[in-house]
């Protein structure tokens, strides 16, 4: 934002250019704090009301809002699960006290779900703000730059992103013995998911390089940090948002995934849902006997129905790449020549179809 | 064919960095896989001298501890490059590259016939959504296709292993195809082997079609706003040639990388159903040679899936270009 505080012109160079209405320079400047809430509506007002706008967003906002309270005071509400504190294997909605029954040992299972959502939010945090922003340095970097830098950081890009990420994953975590701290796990889950968002990055980077006011800073000397961080950044941002909520959803599936076949590596006190469809399977034969099956579904529904969360947030993230959306929420901008919005706005209907 | 070169040069350098990278950790790691290897067999083994040891560890590597780094590196990518992955460990010394040749047939068929099944079934129904939308019909296929993608495949198999195979008893619930059948070209077989992979096949392929459908649905759907649709409309084409020339074609584009890159997911998904469905493909050998600790064998597996998914990239990328004239191959482009 620095080349904007250079005065322009002086007041004196305004007085004797007799008139002409070409040269005359805006009187009123945006004071700091009115480009700043400038900048903030069109960063994140406009894209909340055009989320909000959707049922689709709406029901994730609930969801992932729902995870997020789970994850952070579900413990402080909850005691722990711990061993024979009930009846075994008592079915689902059985007693007020195990809502969703026991385990083989007498665990309680609800206990357990909401005991495993604090590590599965700490890996997906991590997973998916180290592949955002691996992938926005690589990516905005090679489109912008182009020529060698851009050559040799597509060959690595490409290099990852066609090296199978879930067998890549297996082979590091059973050469590299790392621990069971649930960021390094979701970092692991995610250490080659960075490459297809970059070329993605870098593919909408072509087009911005070469926009008149990335030239007019690029003449005017401003640094190619700068630049990157300032003028190109910011336009990827909707794009960005929503590969963000993509590689949580990532990251949910591998670290179930994985640790069900019992190959992450897990200490005392790890709790996981993948880890729970392992016991229920193993200990309980849960696939195979009747008495159980409410031990695998709880952990299920709670996977599906998180990862549904983060579907139907990029789902409606997308559509801050509709230009027609956006101008419709813009507050100049009359929304004459697009229908109304259509009647799925309430969102009841599908809603239930959801749930059921 | 400057661009055909350079991708060719570029797949090969994506081989030969997978190939470092396994000899890397094989090699280089802290607590590295040789030193438990040589541990292992000790254990297994105990009347071996130092000596048998080491040749034990060289045939089942292709490495050599003794010699300098260069030439243990060398040794390595050759006798890969030539299709020698060393021996098992656990399977009494059989070689790995015959571990694998019986393995890939098996989840190659899996995965493709997955492939097929939701590509076709989920643009049909993509595009009827586009077509009808804000329907009830496109908002209720809309929302299944949602919870289908926010499922897991292994998740999709648990249930239907849990539901179709034990409590309905439909389906096997594992194997690849009945005991008393011999493998061979006939009928029996055939149908003994479709009807064993039909949950592991089905269990990929209804999660895949809820992705292919929302794809195809938004595709067609920006395409149904495109100015050259009003141009058909005005001049009067028939409405079945506008949707099969216009927007079929131009939504069913832009999904054409993605079918060779949803064919490297269906790889990692396979990983797990084939181990939930005990079907001994690649999948199942990962697993099974992570439990063993058998190096070889999970080396060996992961090269050979890293190739398979850069000749599928690299057979979608050669052809694109003629079949979507838009996409051009090769740019220049000043560099700043």
């Amino acid at each position: 934002m620095k080349r904007t505080d250079e005065p322009r012109t002086t007041a004196d160079e305004r007085q004797t250019d007799g008139g002409s209405d070409f040269e005359t320079v805006a009187d009123v400047r945006l004071s700091s704090s009115e480009r700043y809430r400038q900048t903030a509506d069109e960063l994140l007002m406009t894209p909340a009301r055009i989320v909000w706008s959707d049922w689709r967003a709406r029901i994730a906002v609930c969801v992932l809002g729902f995870y997020l309270f789970l994850g952070v005071f579900g413990p402080l509400i909850v005691s722990e699960p711990s061993l024979g504190e009930g009846p075994v294997l008592l079915g689902a909605f059985y007693s007020l006290e195990f809502p969703l029954g026991t385990t083989s040992r007498g665990e309680d299972i609800l206990a357990q779900v909401i005991y495993a959502t604090r590590p599965m939010l700490q890996m997906v945090a991590a997973g998916a703000v180290f592949t955002v922003i691996v992938a926005t340095i690589v990516g905005t970097t090679a489109g912008y730059k182009g020529g060698v830098v851009d050559s040799v950081l597509m060959t690595l890009t490409d290099v990852m992103l066609t090296i199978p990420g879930l067998p890549l994953v297996i082979v590091l975590v059973t050469v590299l013995e790392i621990g069971a701290n649930p960021y390094l796990i979701g970092v692991l889950l995610s250490v080659n998911a960075w490459a297809g968002l970059a070329r993605a990055l870098r593919s909408q980077v072509l087009t911005l390089r070469d926009a008149e006011y990335v030239e007019a800073s690029r003449i005017m000397g401003v640094p190619t940090r700068e630049i990157l961080s300032v003028d190109i950044i910011p336009n990827l941002m909707p794009y960005i948002t929503m590969n963000f909520v993509k590689q949580g959803r990532a990251v949910i599936f591998g670290s179930v995934g994985l640790y069900f076949l019992g190959i992450l590596p897990q200490n005392s006190d790890t709790q996981n849902w993948g880890l729970m469809i392992d016991t229920a399977v193993s200990d309980a034969g849960a696939v195979n006997s009747a008495a159980a099956v409410h031990w695998l579904l709880a952990p299920i529904f709670a996977v599906i129905t998180f990862a549904m969360g983060l579907t139907l947030f990029a789902q409606s993230a997308d559509r801050l790449f509709n230009p027609r959306v956006r101008a419709r929420h813009a507050k100049t901008t009359s929304d004459d020549d697009e229908p109304p919005e259509r009647n799925e706005g309430d969102g009841t209907a599908p809603a239930g179809v959801m749930q059921g | 064919m400057h661009y055909i070169l350079r991708r060719l040069v570029q797949a090969a350098i994506t081989v030969l960095s997978t190939i470092t990278l396994s000899f890397v950790l094989i090699r280089m790691m802290p607590g590295s896989p040789v030193d438990r290897l040589r541990a292992q067999l000790l254990e297994r083994n105990s009347g071996l001298s130092s000596a048998q040891i080491q040749y034990r560890i060289e045939q089942q590597t292709n490495i050599v501890p003794d010699e300098p780094l260069y030439v243990q590196y060398f040794d390595y990518m050759t006798s890969i490059l030539t299709g020698d992955f060393g021996r098992s460990i656990v399977k009494s010394n059989q070689p790995v590259a015959d571990i694998l040749a019986n393995a890939i047939p098996w989840t190659i068929f899996l995965m493709s016939s997955a492939l097929f099944l939701g590509f076709v079934v989920g643009i049909s129904l993509g595009a009827f959504m586009a077509y009808r939308e804000g329907s009830l019909f496109d908002i209720s296929s809309t929302s299944v296709s949602l919870t289908l993608n926010s499922t897991p495949d292994y998740i999709v198999g648990l249930l239907l292993l849990t539901f179709v195979a034990y409590q309905l008893g439909l389906f096997p619930t594992g194997g690849r195809y009945a005991s008393g059948v011999d493998p061979g070209l006939s009928l029996e077989f055939f149908a003994s082997v479709l009807y064993h992979g039909a949950l592991p096949i089905l269990s990929m392929a209804i999660v895949a079609f809820g992705g292919w459908a929302l794809d195809m649905r938004g595709n067609s759907i920006r395409i149904l706003g495109e100015d050259y649709l009003h141009v058909a409309r005005l001049r009067g084409l028939p409405e079945r040639r506008i949707a099969l020339r216009y927007v079929a074609r131009n939504a069913i584009l832009p999904m054409y990388t993605g079918l060779m890159i949803a064919m490297g997911a269906m790889l990692n998904g396979s990983v797990i159903l084939e181990s939930i469905y005990a079907y001994p493909g690649l999948g199942f050998r990962i697993i099974e040679a992570v439990n063993n600790r058998d190096y070889p064998v999970l080396m060996g597996c992961f090269i050979v899936i890293t190739c398979a998914i850069v000749i599928g990239i690299l057979i979608a990328d050669l052809t694109y270009s003629r079949i979507d004239p838009r996409a051009k191959g090769g740019d220049s482009r000043e560099a700043y």
